[in-house]
């Protein structure tokens, strides 16, 4: 017998386990079971779905000031859907997201495999890949700032006049996107790279001496024993990179400021422009609403995918 | 096909070895012959597994050699070396098939699609692996993955000796009867030299037509599962082989006669003759089964209580206190159990005396 308790299907088995002197007792339901989903639905409601409803509420309403609005509908919809600049701002959105996922995995995974596995190079390695986790973001776009300034900055001076090169992020779109994305991979490859490793660490030594006797090579036994096993990790180290990245803000923010011109202007960024400094709360409104069904939906297409590789298909 | 040898190997997990206990092996050196099962037996931590790495080569011993019909394959890696190894729970490629798996060793060693699909449905057909060779080896039961196992090292033509790994120990107690039983098959149909390592005596005994009994790092007796049940060559064997293990009691010799706590215990001339010459704490053994427990007292019997019987069936265990010493006794069925107080004796063929754990000889 099977019951729902909020849309988790749940054996009615768990209910009668109990028995008494052989009978097995009837099942009876008890309301006030649902008592006890009470905190996490509070919980839930004040971290979710109170704001979310905020949100919905200034999508459809056009405010003036305070106790003067007017519901509009689906007007601001509308409007964001066909707003240039957001169209803009989402592909960007995406080039960013998809460069990232693909440096960022790669790389992650390659630093792993490289790291050490026993000694004291462990520990040694592993903070030392963690420290740029350890940073506030906003900080870490400060540190870009000084560090790519062509007067100051290591990087900055050493392109322009060491090595000649014209570098400089305030002037140019490609030199901008180069100083984001090198900062986004030093900030987060180490997040991919920890994940990885954590996973290659829980694979038995038992695969590896059997690749060994099978006559594996190093490109096989990555392909058949590493990859696969670190599978789950790996679903997660991706999808928390594309969210995070998806929803960057703080650090190109302080970098950029979404310049030069709108170059870096991602839709985070956009988003704030339009809520905060225009005080468009509809239209801001309506725009975080399509932001959040976007993640919502990527996430989700992504995670049915990942776990279709490891378990659908044949090799 | 080879015939194993093991010369002098000794082995340390440390670079600078000191003490004995540094060894996890001290001193191996024995022969498999071609063809043999061998089971290597002992409780955990006594080197069985350090000693099957070393034979596979996924282990550089640290003093000795390992040679394959006398060619010495000390240095070689595991995958240059003729052999299979199958560890304790299955170690499967999950992403592929049934079949991709059992062809991996053979593509690995750049053989043609035409002979990998020859061996491989060969094997799978000895495996019962049939029906699944198209499907993900992941999705299947501990027993079928363990078949796998056991296949990918089957499938090289070239396989000269397999060697397991307690090979049962995720396979439920029904499946493990067969299984063992497929394993003998297999071995009788293909003749390979089959190095089985376990910490069960059941599973070494049924399986193996020679057993090595390790214990700290060595190997205590060689010899078919009688020879290890009838004349243990050392102490821990008697305790390890057989449920209840062997009795020991520690003894003083006077002329033919074994003093245990006032107790004597008249031995056969030979055995006495050999132990009064051994040096160190003497010691009578007797197997739970082979001790006579009497109701009534006769000439040469020694007087005991029963603490307990254990009925386990078709036979009775007795546990008996003489002078002392908790003993256990083994009743058929059939066999009267003495209330209270019972008279033993030791039948002289079947008691063996040891000094410091080692059977006198």
């Amino acid at each position: 017998m099977w019951v729902s308790v909020l849309g988790v299907r749940v054996s009615g088995d768990h209910f009668n386990l109990t028995r008494y002197g052989g009978l097995i007792m009837e099942k009876w339901p008890n309301n006030r079971a649902w008592l006890l989903v009470l905190p996490v639905f509070v919980i839930v409601a004040f971290s979710a779905i109170i704001p979310l409803m905020t949100v919905i509420n200034y999508s459809v309403q056009d405010i003036f000031g305070p106790g003067q609005s007017v519901f509009v509908g689906t007007e601001w919809f509308g409007q964001m859907l066909g707003n240039e600049r957001l169209h803009d701002a989402l592909w960007r959105q995406f080039l960013f997201s998809g460069l990232v996922l693909l440096i960022e995995m790669p790389l992650g995974i390659l630093i792993a495999l490289a790291m050490p596995k026993k000694g004291w190079g462990v520990p040694a390695s592993l903070v030392t890949i963690a420290l740029p986790l350890l940073i506030p973001w906003n900080t870490i776009g400060t540190i870009w700032i000084i560090f790519t300034r062509p007067d100051i900055g290591l990087f900055g001076y050493g392109m322009n006049k060491l090595l000649g090169i014209p570098f400089d992020h305030t002037a140019t779109s490609l030199d901008a996107w180069i100083t984001v994305m090198l900062m986004e991979v030093w900030h987060w490859t180490p997040l991919v790279a920890l994940l990885a490793y954590a996973g290659l660490r829980a694979i038995p030594e038992a695969y590896y001496q059997a690749a060994r006797i099978d006559g594996a090579s190093a490109w096989s036994t990555f392909l058949y024993i590493q990859l696969p096993k670190m599978r789950g990790v790996l679903t997660i180290a991706f999808l928390l990179r594309f969210m995070d990245s998806f929803l960057i803000y703080a650090e190109p923010f302080v970098l950029t400021g979404g310049g030069p011109g709108n170059a870096t202007t991602f839709l985070s960024i956009y988003l704030v422009k339009i809520a905060l400094l225009q005080f468009d709360l509809g239209p801001g409104g309506a725009f975080s609403l399509i932001y959040f069904v976007i993640v919502l939906l990527f996430s989700f297409i992504f995670y049915q995918a990942l776990q279709r590789v490891g378990k659908g298909g044949t090799v | 096909m080879a015939r194993i040898e093991l010369n002098e190997v000794a082995h340390s997990y440390l670079p600078r070895a000191k003490k004995d206990s540094d060894w996890a092996l001290k001193r191996i050196h024995t022969v498999w012959e071609d063809g043999t099962a061998c089971a290597l037996l002992g409780p955990s931590g006594c080197g069985k597994t350090t000693l099957l790495n070393i034979i596979s080569g996924l282990l550089m011993p640290s003093k000795g050699r390992v040679l394959y019909d006398g060619r010495d394959v000390t240095p070689l890696r595991p995958e240059k070396r003729n052999i299979a190894q199958v560890f304790q729970f299955p170690v499967l490629y999950d992403t592929m098939t049934v079949y991709n798996n059992l062809a991996f060793p053979l593509r690995n060693r750049g053989i043609g699609e035409s002979e990998v699909r020859d061996r491989v449905l060969e094997i799978a057909d000895i495996l019962d692996l049939t029906d699944f060779l198209g499907k993900r080896a992941a999705g299947l039961a501990a027993d079928a993955k363990q078949k796998i196992s056991l296949g990918r090292g089957l499938v090289r033509s070239d396989v000269a000796a397999i060697l397991f790994d307690e090979p049962l120990t995720v396979i439920d107690p029904q499946l493990k009867w067969h299984l063992r039983r497929k394993l003998k098959e297999i071995h009788e149909q293909l003749k390979l030299t089959f190095i089985y390592v376990t910490h069960d005596q059941v599973e070494a005994l049924t399986f193996a037509d020679q057993v090595a009994v390790m214990y700290e790092g060595e190997m205590v007796q060689i010899g078919s599962p009688e020879d290890l049940f009838e004349n243990p060559q050392h102490r821990f064997v008697g305790y390890f082989i057989g449920s209840p293990g062997m009795n020991f009691l520690e003894c003083t010799l006077d002329g033919n006669v074994a003093q245990v706590n006032g107790a004597g215990i008249v031995l056969d001339d030979e055995t006495a003759a050999r132990g009064r010459e051994a040096k160190g704490t003497l010691e009578i053994g007797i197997r739970p089964m082979y001790l006579e427990v009497h109701g009534e007292s006769a000439k040469n019997r020694i007087e005991a209580k029963v603490r307990m019987v254990e009925d386990l069936g078709s036979y009775r265990i007795v546990t008996l206190r003489v002078a002392g010493k908790t003993l256990k006794a083994s009743l058929q069925e059939n066999e009267a159990v003495p209330e209270k107080r019972a008279w033993l004796t030791f039948p002289p063929a079947q008691t063996r005396l040891y000094a410091d754990g080692w059977l006198v000889k």
